[in-house]
């Protein structure tokens, strides 16, 4: 059940191997790894606090990070941005979903703790 | 979609004669598993958002509760997860690396890089129970458990050991997926099969297990 479009060479019994082509692969390792070392130095300089950040505003900076993270491990690595259109719509379209469960489960977690101070 | 027919080889159609979404059944049946799975850790991180929201203790700052490396007793917030996130971004591109070497088919580089991705994951999971370990011993005594800890509501530390726990069981089944992979490249399998598509399907599972990590990162330790 192979898919590629490859045709095997393997009966002659010298074959030519092509050299890797490895510059993007190592170009997204090293977007993925500055964005890491950027989250990381919020997290340890206390940075947010010096600037007298609001904890939302650093919420939606790490947030941001770990989205553009994932768009380049999805896109990239697993190779999804090279399949076909209706492939990508059926695995990203799905994740609306998580999006909703998202904002119930916060806005519900807000309002049981909101009640229990109500009725203390 | 005629067009579409006539590019496809005829050993690639399936069992309708037709290949949808120009996937191969098995590399779509990885993706389709890997969307279940995605509902999975993403109903697990809401969990862990709505028990906090909801929480009337005060909810532990994970810079206060994950500050040791190994060998050092100094403080080091989030030191050694860092590095355990590198760890893993790191196996993911040794594993990219095997990939690109099967569709070249290269045979010795697919070995050379499936050995380090192995060694990545290997890496990763030790250092996971290593850093459970001093999770459960606590401070001053006071063991952490599934009934109490130390840092604050016991459903942090139930919710520490079922998301970091079930990201653990998967990256310990991606090692031993990459290595039966590691095996079948030596014994000449995929050689002899003319493709190397089964690194790709293992490839997939294990950049998956990569991304959970980012979410876990961000969601337990850094906010």
């Amino acid at each position: 059940m192979s898919s590629h479009g490859h045709i095997s060479h393997s009966n002659s019994p010298v074959r030519e191997i092509p050299a890797p082509q490895t510059a993007w692969i190592f170009k997204t390792f090293w977007i993925l790894s500055a964005i890491t070392a950027f989250e990381f130095l919020i997290a340890f300089t206390k940075g947010p606090n010096v600037l007298n950040l609001n904890h939302y505003v650093v919420v939606t900076i790490f947030v941001s990070l770990t989205l553009v993270k994932a768009f380049y491990i999805v896109a990239d690595f697993m190779h999804l941005k090279h399949e076909a259109k209706l492939l990508i719509s059926v695995i990203v379209f799905p994740t609306l979903f998580i999006m909703w469960l998202i904002l119930a489960l916060l806005i519900e977690g807000h309002y049981t703790l909101a009640m229990h101070h109500f009725f203390r | 979609m005629s067009a579409v027919h006539s590019e496809v080889d005829s050993k690639t159609l399936w069992g309708g004669g037709f290949e949808p979404f120009r996937a191969s059944y098995g590399k779509l049946m990885m993706w389709f598993f890997l969307v279940s799975d995605t509902f999975s850790f993403s109903a697990l991180l809401i969990t862990y958002g709505m028990i906090r929201f909801s929480s009337v203790d005060a909810w532990p700052i994970p810079e206060h509760v994950f500050t040791h490396i190994p060998f050092w007793h100094i403080n080091a917030p989030l030191v050694f997860v860092g590095f355990m996130t590198f760890v893993l971004i790191a196996s993911s591109v040794t594993m990219v690396l095997a990939v690109e070497a099967g569709h070249r088919m290269d045979k010795k580089a697919v070995e050379k890089w499936m050995l380090w991705t192995i060694l990545g994951g290997l890496i990763f999971v030790g250092s996971q129970a290593w850093e459970w370990s001093i999770f459960i011993a606590g401070i001053d005594g006071h063991t952490a458990s599934l009934i109490s800890n130390p840092y604050g509501p016991p459903a942090f530390a139930d919710l520490f050991f079922f998301i970091t726990g079930f990201h653990g069981t998967h990256v310990t089944s991606g090692i031993i997926l990459n290595i039966l992979i590691f095996f079948n490249t030596v014994f000449g399998v995929y050689e002899k099969r003319g493709s190397y598509e089964m690194v790709e399907k293992v490839g997939l599972y294990w950049h998956f297990v990569d991304l959970v990590w980012v979410f876990v990162f961000t969601f337990f330790y850094l906010v």
